[in-house]
């Protein structure tokens, strides 16, 4: 569960990112976050994972309270979440298998647990057989499913994807996003940052705009309704 | 149960991790073991200079005449006072028929022919504590009852004090302005690994590493990279070090004007040093480097 309390973030040479945004987002929805360039949506990224604090204000992020978190705590709190980059992210000299198993590593899961796991995960995103390649022999919506497993396999409250088909093609990218959307069909919430109009309207969710740091229409008119405002 | 899992995977990490950034790794076990070397060489001559002063000091010795009037048994009490004087180490009482024989042994039996053992004083070589008190000992020495004359070389201890001073000096200053120096190489080394790899620690810390989860294997990897280090330093050492003091020798020829100790005497002092050395600086490299890239 996401909740943001009239969250101001004003950056240290003075730029006003966020004003007082207010907006709620529950347990098992499947939301878009959309907005042009410079709106704020990368800053919203950063204060859920607790990368930025806010100037003001207060954000409840599966029930830590990111704007008074101890530093320390941080870690246990990113473990709540999976987050999945545009540009994918992987560790280049580790295999598929290696780069899923490693987010369990982190945790503590055993060997067991992570060859019981991980395959299962690899199997979820359809890359079952790509155990043993490496990211740079993968296309970019494989290696998007992989970063996808990764932020899946330990079993997260929430996934929150950063344009997660912004280098993908449009098959590809819708590909990516029904796979999403089967996620969010298992019970995890799902948070996905994207300005693709056609592919926000290709499926019936709530899209929560924002422009100039301001949440300006919330709703499940899709896409268009805020390019109307 | 998870801890000894995790500290089993974060050492294969560690390991793995050196062989991983093969380049890096070897651009700071060069470093460190070229610092390792310079400062070790360092460190090897000033020590044997630092010999050298010793024993030029410990022949700097001082002769406290007894008055001619004295007996020999007599002469010989006189011992008991100047060895009361606290600098004083030892006094060895050399009578003057010892003196005679001393003196036809070094500079041949006909130069004394015809000289009467009587003729000389019975005397004490007498060796300081801290030839720098030498001025106030002499003094205190010659107020001592029976004591007729000190022959004695102040400037050669004076020059030799200064020398030590200096030597003190130049040697703390040098080896100071090497380990910085070096200190500083090594933690550039390293943290151009770490920017190597700050995408794989920002990933790391996306999904919910905790910070000494992230440290351990880098500080694993600073650890091998400076027991490496230490061993392939102190190893290149002793070659150089035999090298030079085989040069020394040659130089040397019959006249022994240098000393060189044989490494084989220092051997264990030297490995230590490094060993202990090269692991500092390899963990607290790889500690003081990593710090920055932690903060995402």
């Amino acid at each position: 569960m996401i909740d943001f309390e009239n969250v101001t973030k004003i950056y240290e040479a003075g730029n006003h990112a966020l004003e007082g945004i207010t907006m709620h987002i529950d347990d098992g929805e499947f939301v878009f976050l959309v907005g042009p360039s410079g709106s704020g949506k990368s800053t919203i990224i950063k204060l859920l994972t607790a990368e930025l604090s806010p100037t003001s204000g207060s954000i409840s992020v599966n029930g830590y309270q990111l704007e008074k978190i101890k530093r320390r705590k941080i870690p246990y709190m990113r473990r709540t979440l999976g987050v999945i980059f545009q540009d994918f992210r992987l560790i280049e000299n580790k295999t598929v298998f290696e780069n899923v198993a490693f987010a369990m590593r982190v945790v503590g899961a055993s060997t067991k647990e992570i060859k019981k796991r991980v395959p299962y995960v690899l199997d979820l995103v359809g890359l079952e057989n790509r155990g043993r390649r490496f990211p740079n022999e993968l296309s970019g919506g494989e290696q998007q499913r992989v970063a996808i497993a990764r932020a899946l396999v330990n079993n997260p409250a929430m996934i929150i994807a950063d344009e997660p088909t912004g280098n993908l093609d449009p098959q590809r990218s819708y590909e990516t996003m029904l796979l999403l959307e089967r996620i969010n069909a298992l019970g995890t919430t799902l948070l996905v940052v994207t300005h693709e109009k056609e592919l926000v309207n290709r499926f019936t969710k709530r899209v929560v705009a924002i422009d100039e740091g301001r949440v300006i229409s919330d709703g499940m008119d899709g896409y268009y309704s805020y390019e109307k405002e | 149960m998870k801890k000894s899992r995790n500290i089993r995977y974060l050492f294969t990490e560690g390991v793995h991790g050196m062989f991983r950034h093969g380049f890096m790794s070897f651009a700071a076990i060069a470093v460190t073991v070229a610092c390792l070397v310079i400062i070790g060489t360092f460190g090897m001559i000033l020590y044997n200079l630092g010999l050298m002063v010793k024993q030029l000091d410990e022949q700097n010795r001082i002769l406290v005449f007894v008055d001619e009037s004295y007996g020999t048994a007599e002469a010989r009490s006189v011992g008991s006072s100047i060895n009361m004087n606290p600098n004083v180490k030892q006094a060895v009482f050399v009578s003057r028929s010892e003196a005679l024989a001393n003196f036809e042994q070094q500079q041949g039996v006909e130069a004394f022919e015809g000289v009467d053992a009587n003729n000389l004083r019975d005397r004490f070589v007498v060796t300081l504590v801290d030839n720098a008190k030498m001025e106030q000992t002499l003094t205190e020495l010659s107020a001592v009852q029976g004591v007729a004359d000190i022959s004695s070389h102040p400037e050669i201890a004076d020059g030799i004090v200064m020398i030590q001073k200096v030597l003190n000096v130049v040697s703390v200053a040098i080896i100071i302005v090497l380990l910085v120096v070096s200190l500083f190489i090594i933690s550039n080394t390293i943290k151009l690994a770490m920017y190597d790899r700050r995408d794989e620690i920002a990933i790391m810390k996306m999904v919910g590493a905790t910070d000494s989860f992230i440290r351990f294997p880098y500080v694993i990897e600073g650890f091998l990279i400076g027991l490496i280090s230490g061993v392939l330093a102190f190893f290149i050492e002793w070659g150089l070090y035999d090298l030079i003091a085989r040069a020394i020798g040659n130089l040397n020829g019959n006249f022994g004007l240098f000393i060189v100790v044989p490494f084989t005497e220092v051997l264990i002092v030297v490995a230590i040093t490094f060993g202990l050395t090269g692991l500092l600086i390899g963990v607290l490299g790889s500690v003081f480097s990593i710090r920055k890239f932690l903060d995402v």
